[in-house]
């Protein structure tokens, strides 16, 4: 290779570009489409009928078989109703918001692995005498795309409340900007516990580093248990968080804030908005799945029908096996948390999952380096934990100390005059 | 661990009965797609009844319209014609007009009414797409002839809905008469006759209790 443009790390697209690999990549995207959108579709009906059973209801029964295709009734719906633009509106990013939220969405799961034979071909698969890897791209940013595209997202959100003209959709966006900021703070310290431990951030890397040789034999080599599960939980909740889902959906709380950002938007832009949120919801489980779930990794029961390799297609199964599972987690958080207040989503974010992402990330990076120059593991962990031990502490008293003198007298706190002097 | 109670809740529910039925409108054979039973005395619609001749009950006094908290109701009474009555006495209703854009159904128009000309129905699926055909006139919600409600074309119902309409228990003095406090009794309707007590009133409970003293 003559220039140093890297496209991707698709050893497809390493060599000499001609018409199948265009049409094999053109293929991906079209499949990768729709799924998403398919898949979109299920989603919001499994939503309906899990939080139905919940609620000890039966959820949409009428279109299709088990009212399967009621969200395509609805789709419809919104399609064939009237499009209101507010006169006050800033008419263009009016219209731009729902795109912006809509298209990160699609650009995240492109770089979701979504299946192919880790156990022996490393996730290639050889198709039209191409060997390629089953995800739309590779690109050497890998886990830094969906970042980016996290955050583009939030414009979505904020421009689309902001260029509403109407109270209630500003409120929602000042709420949807300061809280996916946050918590993407959150989200990217735990991403980055799992970069330390692969070492790279494709995610193609990243599962073939879940998929080698497990501990015991049977405990898989997963992110999940190689992290120490507490950048898992972090980022699950700081994701949720990013999704504006409940008990995180103070951006378009109906009790407070009519719908939120969307209060404004009618047919099918707020059709595209529905679309993303549920989109989203989709990424961030096939993200998960990815960083810490193994992605497509997992054995491959029957390797072969009839003389056609069909490892690879195990690995699909495995993928949508994790991905139900998380999206039913989510239905599941939904159906029991009820929503944060605002003040307690901030301490959450701030005061809680950032400096514990951060010290773990931290703790990590010293086993690492301790393994690197042969220090004890015991050592390094008791060292860690003291030192988080006094950072907490100084956290705590830091947080106590600042709530005691809101940038004022310590009367207006309204606390007992003792306790203030010895803060103090 | 209370936090994580909830999670288990709300699995547990997901394997309970639904507390819901099946209905899907009752266009389906299958035997789960039923409407329930109605409450006793829901209050549906409204209904202008009529005596075992024909004559209406309403005799335009206004009572309902001005008890209304709603102000939905619109009554103009006029005097009857000698020779030709609309309804026995002096004066009957000439325009009556709800508009069910603003009906509450509190049923406070049932109790103000002297003559128990007016009643609530149990019907309550009709979803009307104009501002007219809110407005239900004096035509549409006098009784026909057999003392039944007039079903309008954007009015859902099923065999049997439109049973027992005019009932709404008097558990106060229908007329004003203090004979009848404490005395639960149905207001009469033509086409259905009068409904049975509730079991509890049967036995002789009195939901008001007994207060002679502030009867009348």
């Amino acid at each position: 290779m003559s220039g140093h443009l890297v496209l991707a790390a698709d050893p497809m697209l390493a060599g000499d570009i001609g018409l199948v690999e265009v049409a094999l990549t053109l293929a991906k995207v079209v499949v990768a489409f729709a799924f998403l959108l398919v898949a979109v579709m299920l989603m919001i009906w499994f939503e309906r009928k899990l939080l139905g059973g919940m609620h000890q209801r039966f959820g949409p029964t009428i279109a299709g078989p088990f009212g399967v295709l009621q969200t395509l009734a609805d789709g419809i719906k919104l399609f064939f109703k009237e499009d209101l633009v507010p006169d006050r509106s800033d008419r263009f990013v009016f219209k731009l918001a729902p795109y912006l939220s809509l298209i990160p969405a699609f650009l995240a799961f492109a770089i979701v692995p979504l299946g192919g034979d880790f156990n022996s071909r490393g996730g290639e698969v050889e198709w039209w005498d191409r060997v390629t890897y089953l995800q739309v791209a590779d690109p050497p940013v890998g886990i830094l795309l969906f970042l980016a595209m996290s955050s583009v997202a939030v414009y979505g959100v904020m421009l689309a409340g902001w260029s509403s003209g109407s109270k209630y959709p500003l409120l929602g966006s000042v709420r949807a900007s300061a809280q996916m900021v946050s918590y993407e703070a959150a989200l990217g310290l735990a991403v980055a516990s799992v970069v330390l431990i692969t070492g790279g951030l494709s995610t193609h890397d990243m599962v073939v580093a879940q998929a080698a040789e497990g501990y015991f034999g049977i405990v898989p080599r997963w992110n999940i248990i190689v992290t120490g599960l507490v950048p898992f939980i972090v980022f699950a909740i700081s994701g949720t968080a990013e999704l504006n889902r409940p008990p995180f959906d103070l951006v378009e709380a109906e009790q407070e804030l009519v719908g939120g950002f969307h209060t404004e938007y009618s047919s099918i832009r707020f059709a595209l908005f529905f679309l993303a949120e549920f989109m989203n919801t989709i990424t961030m489980s096939a993200i998960i799945v990815t960083l810490f779930l193994g992605g497509p990794a997992g054995p491959a029961l029957v390797s072969e029908i009839g003389g056609v390799g069909i490892a690879w297609a195990w690995g699909v199964v495995w993928f949508f096996l994790k991905l139900f599972v998380l999206l039913f987690c989510f239905v599941w958080m939904r159906a029991t948390l009820p929503r944060f207040r605002y003040d307690q989503l901030m301490n959450l974010g701030w005061k809680l999952l950032i400096p514990v992402a951060l010290g773990w990330f931290l703790f990590l990076a010293a086993l690492e380096v301790g393994r690197d120059r042969d220090w004890s593991t015991l050592a390094v962990t008791v060292v860690a934990l003291a030192v988080f031990a006094a950072a907490g502490l100084l956290l705590a008293r830091a947080v106590r100390s600042g709530r005691s003198h809101p940038g004022g007298t310590a009367e207006q706190t309204g606390e007992p005059a003792g306790q203030v002097e010895e803060n103090v | 661990m209370g936090y994580l109670n909830g999670f288990a809740v709300t699995l547990r529910q997901l394997f309970l009965p639904r507390v819901t039925t099946d209905y899907r409108g009752g266009f389906d054979d299958s035997p789960s797609d039923v409407k329930r039973d109605k409450p006793e005395r829901l209050h549906g619609r409204h209904v202008l009844n009529r005596y075992d001749d024909g004559m209406e009950k309403c005799i335009g006094c206004e009572l309902c319209a001005g008890v209304c908290p709603a102000q939905c109701i619109y009554v103009r009474g006029a005097d009857n014609d000698p020779d030709d009555p609309v309804a026995p006495g002096e004066r009957y209703g000439y325009v009556y007009e709800i508009n069910y854009l603003r009906c509450i159904h509190c049923d406070l128009c049932v109790e103000a009414c002297p003559t128990q000309a007016i009643t609530e129905s149990k019907l309550f699926e009709f979803s009307f797409t104009s501002r007219d055909d809110a407005i239900y006139t004096k035509d549409e919600l006098v009784v026909d002839d057999d003392g039944r409600p007039r079903q309008l074309p954007w009015e859902d119902w099923r065999d049997g809905d439109d049973a027992l309409t005019s009932g709404w228990m008097r558990a106060t003095s229908p007329s004003g008469d203090h004979r009848y406090v404490g005395e639960v009794a149905w207001s009469g309707e033509l086409g259905y006759g009068v409904r049975d007590p509730e079991p509890a009133d049967a036995e002789g409970a009195s939901p008001t209790g007994e207060s002679p003293g502030e009867a009348g």
